[in-house]
C-alpha cells in the first residue's frame, strides 16, 4: 500500500537550495582554516559532493557512517549493514561541515559529531542540511539550511538525489494508511 | 504354585521351529505346555489374552552393564533389571567391569544375591578373564564358574595380550565357557572418540579407525581356531570384522558374534552434533559398515542381538565430547529398534529375530537347557510383545537410572506388553506408558 | 537417516542480501558464501577504526563479553579483548587454569555461573572439538568459537581470507596451499571451508601422516611434495608444527620436516613472484619458514594480526546485532 506523497521541490528548486547552502557555507568559513565537508551516509554524501563542486577551491569531501554511534543500535530487528567511515584527511584544526539531507530529531547529527570527534579535534564543527523539518529532540540546529519545512511527526520528508534515486526532488510522505 | 494361561497369541519359539497361533500354559515356574488343547490338569489362576500379540521365550540380552558394585549413581542391579523387564528382557548377562571387577567368586556371588533381592529379571554374571581386568594373568575361571559366572570377558577393554587370550580360550574350554572379546587394538585408537574416517577428519575429532577392530577380530579367530576354544565377538561394528567372522565360521572355528541396535541404525555423521549420546565404543561407523552388519544378521554370520546397555549419569554425559564416557542405554529400545528397523523393512522375519534374542544367546551363555525356548519343563520366562504398538521413545520414562540414549524422540513400532519371569508376571505395559 | 542441522542459530538469509542473522559463530562450515562475505565486508569497514587516534567506537557500549579460555592462547585472547574494547564492550577474562574447573566444576556449570553475572557474548577456546557447540546449547549468550580442538578456528580462517582479499583483491580463482599438520589443525579446517566456499582452489601439503588419505573428500587437492605444487600457488599458508606431533612419531625429525616443507628463500625463488605468504603464528622460525622469508616482502604475517582485530570486531558486532526475537527462537 503506497503512502500519499506530495512534491515539495522539483529538480530546479532543489538546485536552488543547494546553491543557497553552498553560498552560506562559503561565506561562513573561517579565513585561513581548512574547510572539510563530511557527508552523513547515505544521502549526505552526494549532497556534500555537490556542495563541494559549487564551492570549488578543491574542498575535500569525506563520508561518515554513524551506525556504530547510533543511540538506537540494537533496538531494531537487525544490525544495519556497515558502509564505513571514509575521511582520508586530517580533521585536527580544520573546520568540519557535516552535511545531511534532512534535519529532524538531531540524533543522527549527534552521532556524526561523536564519530568525527573520534577522528581528531576540529577547530569548529558546523551543520549544513538541505531541509530543516523541525521536531528536534536534542539542542541541535542547522547552521546552514536550504529550506525550512513544517512537518507533522507522522510525516516523512524525503530528499531524493541522483544517482541514488531516479530524480532530484524533495517530497512529503504522508502517514502510513491504517 | 500358580498357573498362567496365555491364550491365542502368535507363539514364536525358534528353538522348536514353532510359529503358530497357540496357547501357552505355565505352571510352578516352568512351561507346562504349548498347544491348542489345555493339559488335563490345568486350572489357570490367570488367563492372559494374547490375541494379536507375539508370545515368545523370555528375551535374553548377553551384554549389559549394571554398574553395581561401584557406580550405583549410573545404575544398580535393581534398576537395570527393571529396565530390562520394561524392554521385554527376562534374562541379562552383566559385564564384569564393575568396581571392584567381577574377578572373584565373592564378587560373582554378590551379583547373584543382589539380583535375587531385586526380584526383577534373571541376572547372570560374566566373570573377568584376567585378575583385576588388567590383562596380566588369568582370573580363577573355574571357581568363578562354580560361583555362577556364565562366560568371561574383560569387556570395557580388550584382552590385549595375545598370549593371555590364547590361554583364556584354552582354559575356559575346560568348562565349555565362551570368551567374549571387546575387539580393539588400543594402540590404534589412542585418544579416539569416534570412528576414524571421513567424518572424524571433517570434524577434527580424534578417530578410532575400523582396522583397530578388524585386526583383533582376525587375531582372535585364529587363536580360537588353534585352541578349539569358544570365541564370541562382542558388539561387532565393521564390515571387515563381519567378513572375518563369516570366513572363520566357514572354516569351522567356534566363533559367534553379536550386533547392537545402534550399529545397525546409526552412522558416524551423527557426531556432527558433537552430542555425547552418539559416543560409544565401538563407535558408530559408516553406512557401508551398517549395511555389512545388517547383511551379517541376514545371512546368519551374526547370530545374537545384544544391547551393550551402558548407563552413565547425566552429569557424566553432559560433558565435552572427549571427556564424556562411552556408551548408551539400550534395554528398553532393543525390541522397538529390532521391530522397526530389521523386521519392519523385511530384513529379518519374526522367527529369525526372536532366535537372535532367545535361543542363540541361551546357547552362547550355556543356558539353553533351561532358557531360550518354551519346551515343556523349561523355565517359565515368557515375553509377550505387541508387534503393532506405535510409540515415541522418551528417555524421561526410562526405568534405567540413566538417560543416555541417542534415540530420544524416535517414532518406533513394537513394544513389550507383558513379561513373565519364573512364572510370575513382573511387567505389564500400563496405559500411561 | 537424515541428520538435523546443528543448532547454530537461524537459517542463513539469501546470499543476495549480505545480512547476518546468526546468534553464534561456531565454524565456517555452517556459513554460506554470502555470510562469509558479509563478515569480510563488515571487517573492512572496521579496519579504519584501528588507524584512528581514538581507536574506539561506542557500538557495543553496555554489552559484556567474556573470554572463556580453557586452553591458553595469549594472542587470540588479546586480539578478541582489544576488538571488544574498541567496540566499547566490557571485557572479562576467565582463565580455566585459575578457576574452579581445576576443582572439578563442569564446563557447563562454569558457563552458567558466568552467565548469571550478566553476559552477552562468550568467546570460547577449548582443546576439545565441539565444546563451543555444547556451550551454545546451554547458554543464552552468543557464542564465538575462538578455536576448538582440531575442529575449527573460524576467526583465524576469516582473517586469513580478509588478508588474501585485501592483498590479492579477490579470493575466487586463486590457488591456495595449506602446508603442514592438516590432520590436527583447526586453522586448516576453517581455511578449507572458507576458501572453497569463496571459490579458491585449495591444495593441502604435508607428509601422509599429517595429511592422510581422504582429505580430497573435503574438496581439496592433496600433495606430499611441496616443491611439486609450489609454482602453482598464489597464496601459501604455512601452518604451525606442534612439537608433540614429532614426539608422537608423526614425522621423524624437525630437520627432516624443514627439509621437505620449510619455506626458504630458495623455495620462494621458485614460486610466483607475488606469492602471498601467510602463517597463523606463533611461528617457529627455522621450522616452518626461515626468518628472511617471514620478514620478507611476500610475507603478510603482520597484516594477518592487524586484520584479525578487524575480523573479530566484525564478528562481535554481527553476533550482537541479532534481533530481539532471536534469543526466543531456540
Amino acid at each position: 500500500m503506497a503512502r500519499a506523497e506530495s512534491r515539495l521541490f522539483g529538480s530546479d528548486e532543489l538546485g536552488a537550495l543547494l546553491d543557497r547552502v553552498a553560498r552560506q557555507v562559503a561565506e561562513g568559513r573561517i579565513p585561513g582554516v581548512p574547510l572539510l565537508l563530511v557527508g552523513i551516509r547515505t544521502r549526505g554524501v552526494p549532497i556534500a559532493d555537490r556542495l563541494a563542486a559549487l564551492i570549488g577551491d578543491g574542498v575535500p569531501v569525506g563520508a561518515v557512517d554513524i551506525t556504530l554511534y547510533r543511540d538506537d543500535l540494537g533496538l531494531q530487528g537487525h544490525w544495519p549493514v556497515l558502509k564505513g567511515t571514509d575521511i582520508p584527511f586530517e580533521v585536527d584544526g580544520a573546520e568540519v561541515v557535516l552535511v545531511d539531507d534532512v534535519l529532524h530529531t538531531g540524533r543522527t547529527v549527534r552521532a556524526a559529531m561523536n564519530a568525527v570527534c573520534d577522528l581528531g579535534r576540529p577547530a569548529r564543527v558546523r551543520l549544513a542540511v538541505l531541509v530543516d523539518r523541525g521536531g528536534h529532540e536534542l539542542p541541535i540546529r542547522a547552521d546552514y539550511a536550504g529550506a525550512a519545512v513544517a512537518a507533522s511527526p507522522e510525516e516523512r520528508i524525503e530528499v531524493r538525489l541522483r544517482p541514488i534515486d531516479p530524480d532530484d526532488e524533495v517530497v512529503r510522505v504522508g502517514p502510513a494508511p491504517c | 504354585m500358580s498357573t498362567i494361561h496365555i491364550r491365542g497369541g502368535r507363539v514364536i519359539d525358534p528353538a522348536q521351529g514353532l510359529d503358530a497361533t497357540l496357547d501357552v500354559w505355565l505352571h510352578d515356574r516352568k512351561v507346562l505346555a504349548v498347544g491348542r488343547e489345555a493339559p488335563a490338569n490345568a486350572r489357570p489362576d490367570e488367563v492372559i489374552d494374547a490375541a494379536g500379540l507375539v508370545v515368545c521365550p523370555g528375551l535374553i540380552d548377553c551384554h549389559v552393564h549394571l554398574r553395581e558394585p561401584g557406580n550405583e549413581e549410573d545404575e544398580t542391579i535393581a534398576t537395570g533389571a527393571d529396565a530390562a523387564l520394561a524392554g521385554g528382557v527376562t534374562t541379562v548377562a552383566c559385564m564384569p567391569n564393575t568396581l571392584p571387577p567381577l574377578d572373584t567368586p565373592a564378587g560373582v556371588e554378590y551379583i547373584v544375591l543382589q539380583a535375587k533381592r531385586a526380584k526383577k529379571c534373571n541376572v547372570y554374571p560374566v566373570g573377568a578373564v584376567s585378575k583385576g581386568r588388567t590383562g596380566g594373568e588369568l582370573a580363577e575361571l573355574g571357581r568363578l564358574v562354580e560361583a555362577g559366572a556364565v562366560a568371561f570377558t574383560d569387556d570395557g577393554a580388550p584382552v590385549a595380550n595375545p598370549a593371555l587370550m590364547k590361554r583364556a580360550l584354552q582354559y575356559a574350554s575346560m568348562f565349555n565357557k565362551v570368551i567374549m572379546q571387546h575387539c580393539q587394538v588400543m594402540e590404534l585408537t589412542e585418544g579416539g572418540v569416534m570412528n576414524g574416517g571421513f567424518q572424524s577428519m571433517r570434524l577434527g575429532i580424534p578417530g578410532m579407525p575400523p582396522e583397530a577392530e578388524d585386526i583383533m577380530v582376525a587375531r582372535d579367530i585364529r587363536l580360537a581356531e588353534v585352541t578349539g576354544g569358544r570365541l564370541h565377538i562382542q558388539h561387532i561394528s565393521t564390515a571387515r570384522a563381519v567378513e572375518l567372522v563369516r570366513e572363520g565360521k566357514r572354516r569351522g572355528v567356534r566363533v559367534t558374534a553379536e550386533a547392537c541396535p545402534h550399529h545397525f541404525t546409526l552412522t558416524d555423521d551423527r557426531l556432527e552434533s558433537f552430542d555425547s549420546h552418539f559416543k560409544m565404543n565401538p563407535p558408530l561407523r559408516t553406512k557401508a559398515d551398517v549395511d555389512a552388519v545388517i547383511e551379517g544378521l541376514v545371512d546368519g554370520t551374526i547370530e545374537v542381538l545384544a544391547t551393550d546397555h551402558a548407563p552413565h549419569a547425566p552429569e557424566k554425559k553432559a560433558r565435552e565430547l572427549n571427556l564424556a564416557p562411552f556408551g548408551i542405554i539400550g534395554l528398553e529400545t532393543l525390541v522397538p529398534l529390532v521391530v522397526t528397523h530389521l523386521i519392519g523393512p523385511g530384513l529379518l522375519d519374526w522367527p529369525a529375530a526372536i532366535r537372535m534374542l532367545t535361543a542363540a544367546p541361551a546357547e552362547l551363555l550355556g543356558l539353553h537347557h533351561r532358557k531360550g525356548s518354551l519346551r515343556p519343563g523349561m523355565d517359565a520366562d515368557v515375553t509377550i510383545l505387541d508387534p503393532d504398538a506405535r510409540w515415541t521413545i522418551d528417555p524421561e520414562r526410562s526405568r534405567s537410572k540413566s538417560r543416555n540414549t541417542p534415540f530420544a524422540g524416535w517414532e518406533v513400532v513394537g513394544r513389550a506388553h507383558t513379561v513373565i519371569v519364573n512364572g510370575e508376571v513382573r511387567y505389564r505395559l500400563g496405559p500411561e506408558a | 537417516m537424515s541428520t538435523p542441522p546443528a543448532p547454530t542459530g537461524e537459517a542463513p538469509s539469501p546470499a543476495a542480501t549480505p545480512s547476518w542473522t546468526r546468534r553464534h559463530l561456531l565454524g565456517l562450515e555452517d556459513l554460506s558464501a554470502g555470510e562469509i562475505t558479509a563478515i569480510l565486508d563488515t571487517a573492512d569497514s572496521f579496519a579504519e577504526v584501528s588507524d584512528r587516534p581514538r581507536k574506539k567506537v561506542p557500538a557495543l557500549q553496555g554489552k559484556v563479553v567474556f573470554n572463556l579460555f580453557f586452553e591458553n592462547s595469549t594472542r587470540t585472547r588479546t586480539s578478541f579483548s582489544l576488538a571488544a574494547k574498541r567496540l566499547s564492550a566490557d571485557v572479562q577474562d576467565f582463565a580455566a587454569s585459575t578457576s574452579s574447573l581445576s576443582k572439578g566444576e563442569s564446563f557447563i556449570d562454569t558457563a552458567r555461573n558466568i552467565e548469571a553475572m550478566g553476559c552477552d557474548v562468550m568467546i570460547i577456546r577449548h582443546s576439545i572439538s565441539g565444546a563451543p557447540q555444547l556451550l551454545s546449547k546451554h547458554v543464552r549468550s552468543s557464542v564465538i568459537n575462538a578455536g576448538d580442538g582440531a575442529h575449527e578456528h573460524p576467526t583465524q580462517g576469516l582473517l586469513d581470507l580478509m588478508t588474501i582479499r585485501r592483498k590479492k583483491g579477490r579470493i575466487e580463482g586463486l590457488t591456495v596451499g595449506l602446508v603442514g599438520d592438516i590432520a590436527h589443525s583447526r586453522v586448516a579446517r576453517s581455511n578449507i571451508w572458507g576458501l572453497t566456499k569463496l571459490g579458491a582452489k585449495v591444495i593441502l601439503c604435508g607428509p601422509p601422516t599429517l595429511v592422510p588419505r581422504g582429505f580430497e573428500a573435503l574438496g581439496c587437492e592433496v600433495a606430499h611434495h611441496l616443491d611439486e605444487v609450489l609454482p602453482r600457488l598464489d597464496v601459501v599458508n604455512v601452518l604451525r608444527i606442534q612439537f608433540e606431533r614429532q614426539q608422537k612419531g608423526l614425522f621423524p625429525s624437525v630437520s627432516e620436516y624443514f627439509y621437505f616443507y620449510g619455506m626458504t628463500r630458495e623455495r620462494l625463488e621458485r614460486s610466483k613472484p607475488d606469492l602471498l605468504l601467510l602463517a597463523p603464528g606463533p611461528i617457529n622460525r627455522g621450522v616452518e619458514l626461515t626468518p628472511e622469508v617471514a620478514d620478507g616482502p611476500n610475507s603478510a604475517i603482520l597484516d594477518q594480526v592487524t586484520n584479525g582485530l578487524a575480523v573479530r570486531m566484525a564478528v562481535l558486532y554481527l553476533v550482537s546485532g541479532r534481533g530481539p526475537g532471536a534469543s526466543k527462537a531456540e
